[in-house]
C-alpha cells in the first residue's frame, strides 16, 4: 500500500470525476501541487477506510488575533508528508459576495504563493475558505492579504463573520439594505470578531424579507428579517394580467393565504392587510402586482443554533419591528445588553438560545430591559407552574 | 530595540461597494420586479427600466484557485469582470446585455458547470468539510453531495417541480450548515460509544468541560489506574460526538458503525407556513464510497414521490403535514421504526395526541 506507484492512483476518487455535476476530484486534482496530490491520497485512504484522517484540533493562528485560522494536521503524516498541516484561514467576504474578476485573482495569487490553492467559496457562515497551508505560511499570507484590504473572518467564542442576502442591490424585495448593515455591523465589532470575548459563538444574519435567503432564522444567535407595516403595495392592473395569463388567484394566492385575508372577486384582488402575516407567498407569487409596503424595517429574532448541547432551535421574536433608519443604533443597543448579560450568566460553551432557554425568556427580557409582548410567542404556557414576583404576590 | 513591524489588523472586509457593477449601482434600493426567462436566467427590472440578467451555474464549492480564474476571466469576456455567489454556493454572473447570455451559457455548459438552479428547482447542496478537512466528520460530505446532484442534475436545469428543494449534507451532527432546516438532509452520525483514551485524558482534556458537553448526562468522573479520567454510561450514550469535540481523549470513528441518516421537511422560508425542522425519515444507511448508492436512490425515491403527490407550492414539509407522516411512510416505502420516535427532552409534544388517523 505505500509504494509510490499505489499511493499516486485514487481508483475511488476517480469514480467521482465523471457524471454531470462539476467534480470537487477535478478541482483538487486541476490545481496540481504536491499538497493536492497528497490531499487525495489521505481522501483515498478515507474512502477505502472510510474514516477520516485528521488529528484532533489544532490551535494556531496570526499575532493579534485569536480566531480565524482552523489548524489540522494529518494522522498519517509519514504517508503524505505535504498535508500534515492543513490549516484553513477564513477570509472575511464582502457583504453579498460580490467580487470584480481582479479582487478574485487578487485572492487566488495570495492563495497560489502560501497555500493549496484549494478554496470554499463559500464556507456556510459566509467566509472565504483558503483551504490548506502550513503554520509557517499564516504569517505571511495574512501581510498580503490585509495589503489588499482583506481581513480575517471569525472562529471561535467571538461574533463569527456576519453575512447576508443579495438585499437591495438586486431584488424588490429587500425591506433595508442588508449589505451595508452586515457590513456595518462587521465593522463595528471588529475587536469581538478577531479576539474571542464570549462563552461561545455568536452569529449574526441580515435578511431582507420573510423569505429569508441567508437562513437567518435557522443559522445565527442574532437574526435581522426585514418586513413591513403598512399596507402590501397592489397593482391592479398587474393583477389582471395575471389571471389573464393563466394563474388561478383565487386557488394560487387565496387559499394559500396563511391567514385567508384575501379575496378574489374575478375582476380584483383585495387584501386586508390588517390580518397579513407578510409571509410573502402572494408576493413571491406575482411579483409584477404585488410589492411590500412603504414602512419598511426588520424584525429582530434572536437564538437559533444547531442541536449541541440542548437540542436545535430556531431564534424567536425579541423586537417585532424596528423602521430601516433606525435599525443599526438598536442592534448596537440590543447585542450590548445581550453581551453583558450573556458574559455574566453564560456558561461555557452556552449559546444565547440555550441560555434563554435555562433562564427564562421573561428574565432573559427583565435582564436586558424589553417588556414582554405578545408577538415573542406562538402561544402562552400551557402549565401553571408560574413564577409570581415577589412584590405582586405579596 | 527594533521598532515593531507595521502591522495591518481590524480592516474587516473591503467595502461591498467597490465590487458592484454600475447598472447595480445606479440603480440600488430601486429594483421593481423581476422575472425568470429560463432556468438559472433572472432578469431584474429597476423603477427606471433598467434590466440586469444573472445567470447562475452550479459550482462543486470546493475550487481550485484555476476555476476561480476562469470565472474571472468568464466575468470580463461577457460582464464588465462582475460577479456574485450565492448562499448556495452557486457562481452568478451579472450582465447588462441580454445577447450575451446565451453565449455565456454555453460556455459554461461546456466547461461542466450546469446552468440552473432557480425556482421550482433543485439548487445546490449545502454541506460541510467531510474528510476533506474535519476531525469529527461520520462520513464525507464533498463525496455524497457530488453523488446525488449526477443523480438530480436535470431538477437542477430544469425548474419543474412542485416548489423549491432544499437539500444539505453535515458530516456530523454539529449541522455546520443548513440540515436541521432543509426540504432533505443527509446527516453523518455514529453508532457506537467513544472509546476512552485513559491514559491521555487528564493531559488533554479539561474534565467539567467534558462532563458538561454530554447532552444526555452519559459521562461522570472517574479514576482509573490511579488518575483522574471519565466513565461513558453506554446506556445513556447516544453517540452524539459532542465529548470528542471538547477532547480528543474520546475518538469514536468507527467504519462499520459510522453512516448516513435521512431527514426531511424542514424550512426557513416564512411563505404560507411558519419555518420548520427537518424530521428524521431514515436512521441509518452505511457510508459506501465513492457513490453512496444506498444514499442516493434513498434521496431520489423521496424527491420522486414528493414531485408526484404535492400540489403546487408545497413545500415537502407542506405536503407531508397535509397528508400525514404515516401516509409518508406508506408512500415512500421507508420502514417506520423505534428510532423514529423521540426520547428526548419534551418528546411527547411529538406523539401524536388526538384520534386523526388516517386508515
Amino acid at each position: 500500500m505505500d509504494n509510490d506507484e499505489k499511493k499516486s492512483k485514487t481508483p475511488l476518487l476517480d469514480e467521482l470525476e465523471k457524471g454531470p455535476w462539476p467534480s470537487f476530484v477535478t478541482e483538487i486534482k486541476k490545481t496540481n501541487n504536491e499538497t493536492c496530490q497528497d490531499l487525495l491520497g489521505q481522501l483515498e485512504l478515507s474512502y477505502e477506510e472510510r474514516k477520516g484522517h485528521w488529528k484532533h484540533g489544532g490551535l494556531v493562528g496570526v499575532m493579534g488575533y485569536g480566531g480565524g485560522v482552523i489548524g489540522r494536521y494529518s494522522d498519517v503524516p509519514e504517508k503524505f508528508p505535504k498535508v500534515a498541516h492543513f490549516h484553513t484561514l477564513r477570509v472575511n467576504h464582502p457583504s453579498g459576495w460580490f467580487y470584480t474578476s481582479q479582487a478574485l485573482r487578487t485572492l487566488c495569487d495570495i492563495w497560489e504563493r502560501h497555500g493549496s490553492g484549494l478554496t470554499n467559496m463559500h464556507g456556510s457562515t459566509g467566509d472565504i475558505v483558503f483551504l490548506g497551508t502550513k503554520t509557517d505560511e499564516l504569517e505571511p499570507t495574512f501581510k498580503e492579504l490585509t495589503e489588499a484590504g482583506f481581513d480575517l473572518g471569525g472562529s471561535g467564542s467571538c461574533v463569527r463573520t456576519p453575512s447576508c442576502c443579495v438585499g437591495e442591490a438586486r431584488c424588490e424585495w429587500a425591506c433595508y439594505d442588508t449589505m451595508k448593515l452586515c457590513n456595518d455591523l462587521t465593522q463595528a465589532y471588529q475587536d469581538e470578531l478577531h479576539r474571542p470575548p464570549f462563552p461561545y459563538k455568536f452569529k449574526f444574519k441580515c435578511a431582507g424579507c420573510p423569505n429569508d435567503c441567508v437562513a437567518s432564522i435557522a443559522r445565527a444567535d442574532l437574526s435581522v428579517i426585514g418586513t413591513w407595516k403598512d399596507q402590501i403595495q397592489q397593482d391592479d392592473a398587474a393583477v389582471t394580467e395575471y389571471a389573464a395569463a393563466g394563474l388561478d388567484i383565487q386557488k394560487d394566492v387565496c387559499e394559500r393565504c396563511p391567514t385567508r385575508c384575501m379575496a378574489w372577486d374575478g375582476k380584483k384582488l383585495t387584501i386586508d392587510n390588517g390580518e397579513c402575516v407578510r409571509c410573502m407567498h402572494c408576493i413571491n407569487v406575482m411579483p409584477k402586482a404585488l410589492r411590500p409596503g412603504k414602512e419598511k424595517g426588520a424584525t429582530i429574532l434572536i437564538g437559533s443554533k444547531a442541536p449541541i448541547v440542548q437540542g436545535a432551535l430556531l431564534s424567536s421574536v425579541l423586537v417585532p419591528f424596528v423602521p430601516a433608519a433606525e435599525l443599526l443604533d438598536t442592534l448596537k443597543e440590543l447585542v450590548s445588553r445581550v453581551w453583558e448579560f450573556w458574559d455574566e450568566y453564560g456558561k461555557n460553551r452556552e449559546r444565547v438560545g440555550e441560555l434563554i432557554q435555562r433562564v427564562g425568556m421573561a428574565n432573559f427580557l427583565d435582564a436586558i430591559g424589553l417588556d414582554p409582548d405578545p408577538a415573542m410567542i406562538s402561544a402562552p404556557r400551557d402549565n401553571p407552574y408560574i413564577f409570581f414576583q415577589k412584590k405582586e404576590g405579596e | 530595540m527594533t521598532a515593531p513591524a507595521k502591522r495591518i489588523t481590524d480592516i474587516g472586509p473591503p467595502h461591498y461597494e467597490k465590487f458592484l457593477p454600475p447598472i447595480i449601482k445606479r440603480n440600488y434600493g430601486q429594483w421593481k420586479y423581476h422575472e425568470s426567462l429560463a432556468p438559472g436566467v433572472l432578469c431584474h427590472v429597476s423603477e427606471t427600466g433598467d434590466k440586469l440578467y444573472s445567470v447562475r451555474a452550479a459550482s462543486p464549492r470546493l475550487l481550485s484557485i484555476k476555476t476561480i480564474r476562469y470565472f474571472a476571466d468568464l466575468a470580463d469576456k461577457y460582464c464588465d469582470g462582475y460577479l456574485r455567489f450565492t448562499s448556495r454556493n452557486n457562481v452568478e454572473f451579472l450582465l447588462d446585455d441580454p445577447g450575451k447570455i446565451e453565449l455565456l451559457k454555453q460556455e459554461l455548459r461546456d466547461a461542466g458547470y450546469p446552468v440552473g438552479g432557480t425556482n421550482n428547482a433543485i439548487s445546490n447542496i449545502v454541506h460541510t468539510q467531510g474528510w476533506v478537512h474535519c476531525h469529527s466528520s461520520a462520513t464525507d460530505a464533498s463525496g455524497i453531495v457530488k453523488s446525488v446532484m449526477d443523480a438530480l442534475c436535470d431538477h437542477f436545469t430544469q425548474q419543474n417541480l412542485p416548489a423549491k428543494l432544499r437539500i444539505a449534507v453535515a458530516c456530523c451532527l454539529n449541522m455546520c450548515g443548513a440540515v436541521h432546516c432543509s426540504d432533505i438532509a443527509i446527516l453523518g452520525i455514529h453508532r457506537k460509544p467513544p472509546k476512552i483514551k485513559h491514559d491521555v485524558l487528564p493531559k488533554v482534556c479539561e474534565v467539567p468541560t467534558l462532563i458538561a458537553s454530554c447532552p444526555t448526562g452519559a459521562i461522570r468522573p472517574k479514576t482509573v489506574d490511579g488518575k483522574q479520567s471519565v466513565e461513558v454510561v453506554e446506556e445513556q450514550c447516544m453517540y452524539c460526538g459532542n465529548c470528542y469535540t471538547v477532547c480528543p481523549a474520546m475518538p469514536l470513528n468507527d467504519p462499520e458503525n459510522d453512516g448516513i441518516s435521512i431527514w426531511v421537511g424542514g424550512k426557513v422560508s416564512n411563505a404560507r407556513t411558519a419555518p420548520k425542522f427537518t424530521k428524521l425519515a431514515i436512521p441509518f444507511l452505511p457510508n459506501n464510497p465513492p457513490r453512496w448508492p444506498e444514499v442516493v436512490d434513498a434521496v431520489v425515491n423521496i424527491v420522486n414521490v414528493y414531485s408526484q403527490g404535492a400540489k403546487k407550492f408545497e413545500r415537502v414539509g407542506e405536503w407531508i403535514e397535509r397528508i400525514g407522516w404515516p401516509r409518508f411512510f406508506q408512500l415512500t416505502g421507508i420502514e417506520f421504526t423505534r428510532y423514529h420516535i423521540d426520547d428526548f427532552k419534551n418528546a411527547g409534544q411529538t406523539y401524536a395526541r388526538s384520534t386523526h388517523i388516517r386508515f
